[in-house]
């Protein structure tokens, strides 16, 4: 049988053999940690607590900011140390982040009221999500309650909770698929409930059997379908998986609720359970700790705003010849330019890259590969030469924002020109010169 | 602990410029191999200078004309070069040869800009600056292994004589005609390399072939003296101008659209001047034609982006 899937595309070396045997392991306590108030996509969080006050693992630290904004919690139990900067992962400068020292093993502030999604209202389970603090984990870290809350307008009939992990190296979903199916399951009703659908389908990447034959084990009888997708990057990709199990097209500078689905990774689904179920908001994730230039490649639970010094060093180290620390997986991960960064709600895994031969460009032999791969049909080597030549405006005709920064066109190029990259700052020029504005 | 700070991906398939030249030239061996067999040491000799020469004249004019100090030679220059001598007449003198080869590199190639900025293939261009400037040599035609000299199946089609080749004969390459054209079957063999490589697309030969076949089925269901489609396919330099120049990737269009755009301009043309033209063969005049094109093509055959629901183009 054919496996669905989505035009374009690559196929970058897995690598998932490196850590998709190694089970979950819960990282020990650390001593202090670094909590963002930029550990969501949108406006950062309030600080509700000052340097001197004592904390409970679970207890409020941060409130929303506004709309789209999250709830902060504490990742441990003990004392606010100070509120100042440090490195951001994802926004690649220094931010402000509460600085907890831990004083005593986890003493739980829980949200009140725990049961299964039967128990709550649609209204309450988003209530809840949105107390809990919880952002998509794929790596947006949108605030998934802002999702679950639709405008009026737009008719929902679909959730889809991806599964692909179609990331090179990652394996973080993959083990809560094997390790925590039951409670995605849950998850993923309590999600279905609050949007109000009839429908669910969970898209994992073929390569993943196991993980396929545990969730349709778990989601017997229940009315959420699991649906094998073929292996191909960028699969996990919101509009391309949505594409590729329902022929949906999300339209260009749309959002999935444009076609009436809602998109949640497993992670998140896991999260909204354990909110649920247990009371408790999201102080930790599933990191994927591997790469060839780490000793002991593995799947570790750890607490939000543990320095990544820690996770490698509880990995067994780095090897020789190491490179590069990327923050998520290979293909969209950023670089970190030091090993006290602390990771946020959205780091799915922290990949430790020997030195590779360094690159050697050429000119721009025209051979079409960028645009043959490009899932999203543009093509890069114009939106390049336009973007390069300041002609943002054509940049911009052309699809620019469309981009979706895959990297797939720069993984192809035969003249290793840094496509991907150069978009990236391109729409940063295009915004500030509209004014910020996103378009 | 020193951490560099790249961009993503941070993985890269490790494809070159020079390996996609490289794919270009083993394509080409085994129509070289066969060229020299067929001609003799007289087509070697041919082949090495046009290939060493593009190939050094590149370096040159890079390294020291343009002071491109960190230059390293990226093989493009060899396949311009290569693709010229199959494009000759085993009759083209060597210091012809080398005219050609000044002609495709320095001016059709490095005036634009060097590679990847010239409109026009480079190869076809020094193929027509000789087939002007020395028309005698350039369409003086050897049979291959007896050396006589004879027509090409498409001169003697226009001449209203046509001996006719066998279909084995075209296919094999024991016709005469210039180093490259006379063995489709190796042609093909070559194709299928780039293919299985991914260099290209089979979408400009196949439009391109398709195209020369539909002409000359309907003129040679009017008059039998225009010539059936399997000799106007294999009997001249078809075969070679649709698999290995018309598909040159800096002078061809990007998208699917714009190959069958391209594929179909090039066949009829072509058609148009072995037809009615004055000259018995047109796929390197088609080919420089719709080259000229291609900044018009690829600016109206552009790819529907995902989720656009109508381009404003």
């Amino acid at each position: 049988m054919k496996l669905p899937t989505f035009r374009g595309g690559v196929h970058p070396p897995e690598r998932k053999e490196l850590s998709q045997n190694a089970s979950l392991t819960v990282l020990p306590l650390p001593e202090t940690v670094y909590v963002f108030l930029a550990n969501h996509a949108g406006i950062p969080a309030k600080p509700v607590v000052k340097t001197g006050d004592k904390v409970k693992t679970g207890q409020l630290i941060a409130e929303s900011g506004g709309f789209i904004s999250a709830h902060l919690h504490s990742p441990v139990t003990g004392e606010v140390r100070e509120i100042a900067k440090y490195y951001h992962p994802t926004l690649s400068k220094p931010e402000d982040a509460i600085v907890i020292q831990r004083t005593s093993e986890d003493d739980w502030e829980l949200l009140g009221g725990t049961g299964s999604c039967d128990d709550f209202s649609s209204r309450e389970i988003v209530d809840r999500i949105q107390r809990a603090g919880i952002v998509g984990l794929g790596g947006a870290m949108f605030p998934t309650n802002v999702k679950l809350s639709p405008p009026a307008e737009k008719k929902i009939d679909l959730l889809v909770i991806n599964g692909a992990e179609c990331e090179p190296y990652l394996t973080i979903d993959y083990r809560y698929m094997l390790e925590r199916s039951e409670g995605i399951i849950e998850g993923t009703r309590a999600i279905m409930k609050a949007l109000g659908v009839s429908r669910a389908i969970i898209g994992i990447e073929d390569n993943k059997p196991e993980a396929i034959s545990k969730m349709k084990v778990a989601s017997n009888g229940s009315n959420i379908v699991v649906k094998a997708l073929k292996t191909k990057y960028p699969q996990g990709a919101e509009k391309q998986l949505i594409y590729a199990l329902e022929k949906r097209v999300v339209p260009s500078g749309g959002l999935p609720l444009d076609v009436g689905v809602v998109v949640d990774n497993v992670g998140t689904a896991y999260a909204v359970y354990e909110a649920l179920e247990a009371g408790r908001p999201l102080v930790e994730r599933g990191v994927t700790l591997t790469g060839e230039g780490l000793k002991n490649p593995m799947n570790v639970v750890a607490r939000i705003g543990t320095m990544t010094q820690e996770l490698i060093e509880f990995a067994g180290g780095m090897l020789e010849g190491v490179d590069r620390v990327v923050f998520g997986g290979p293909m969209m991960g950023v670089t970190i330019p030091k090993l006290d960064v602390p990771i946020v709600k959205g780091t799915s895994g922290v990949t430790v890259m020997k030195e590779t031969a360094p690159l050697e460009e050429f000119p721009c032999i025209r051979c079409g590969r960028c645009t043959f791969v490009c899932p999203m049909n543009l093509q890069p080597f114009l939106l390049n030469l336009y973007g390069s030549n300041r002609l943002y405006d054509k940049a911009v005709e052309n699809g620019l924002m469309d981009c979706i920064e895959c990297g797939s066109c720069s993984y192809g190029c035969p003249a290793n020109i840094e496509l991907v990259k150069n978009f990236k700052l391109h729409k940063k020029i295009y915004r500030s010169l509209k004014g910020g504005a996103r378009k | 602990m020193k951490l560099t700070m790249k961009a993503a991906p941070h993985l890269r398939n490790g494809d070159t410029v020079r390996k996609v030249m490289l794919d270009v030239l083993i394509a080409l061996t085994p129509v070289a191999v066969w060229a020299v067999v067929a001609f003799g040491l007289k087509a070697l000799a041919l082949i090495v200078i046009c290939t060493v020469g593009a190939e050094a004249l590149d370096f040159v004019i890079m390294r020291f004309l343009r002071n491109r100090k960190s230059f390293r030679p990226d093989l493009s220059g060899a396949v311009t070069g290569l693709l010229l001598a199959l494009n000759l007449s085993v009759a083209v003198e060597l210091w012809q040869a080398l005219v050609g080869v000044v002609v495709a590199v320095a001016i059709a190639k490095a005036v634009f800009g060097g590679l990847g900025k010239n409109f026009f293939n480079p190869a076809l261009i020094g193929r027509v600056f000789l087939l002007i400037s020395f028309p005698v040599q350039m369409t003086t035609w050897f049979r291959p292994f007896d050396m006589q000299t004879s027509a090409t199946p498409l001169a003697l089609l226009k001449e209203g004589a046509p001996r006719v080749f066998s279909l084995q004969e075209m296919l094999l390459g024991t016709i005469p005609g210039s180093l490259g054209e006379v063995s489709a079957l190796l042609l093909v063999l070559g194709f299928g390399w780039l293919l299985i490589r991914g260099r290209v697309s089979p979408i400009i030969p196949v439009t391109y072939i398709g195209t020369v076949a539909i002409f000359a089925a309907i003129f040679n269901g009017f008059n039998p003296s225009f010539g059936s489609p399997i000799y106007h396919i294999l009997g001249g330099g078809l075969m070679l101008g649709a698999l290995f120049m018309a598909t040159d990737m800096v002078t061809s269009p990007m998208s699917l659209k714009g190959h069958i755009i391209f594929g179909i301009g090039c066949g009829a043309i072509t058609m148009i001047i072995r037809l009615f033209g004055g000259y018995p063969e047109g796929v390197s005049f088609a080919i420089l034609v719709m080259n000229a094109f291609v900044p018009l093509i690829d600016m109206f055959a552009k790819p529907k982006i995902f989720g656009k629901v109508k381009s404003h183009a």
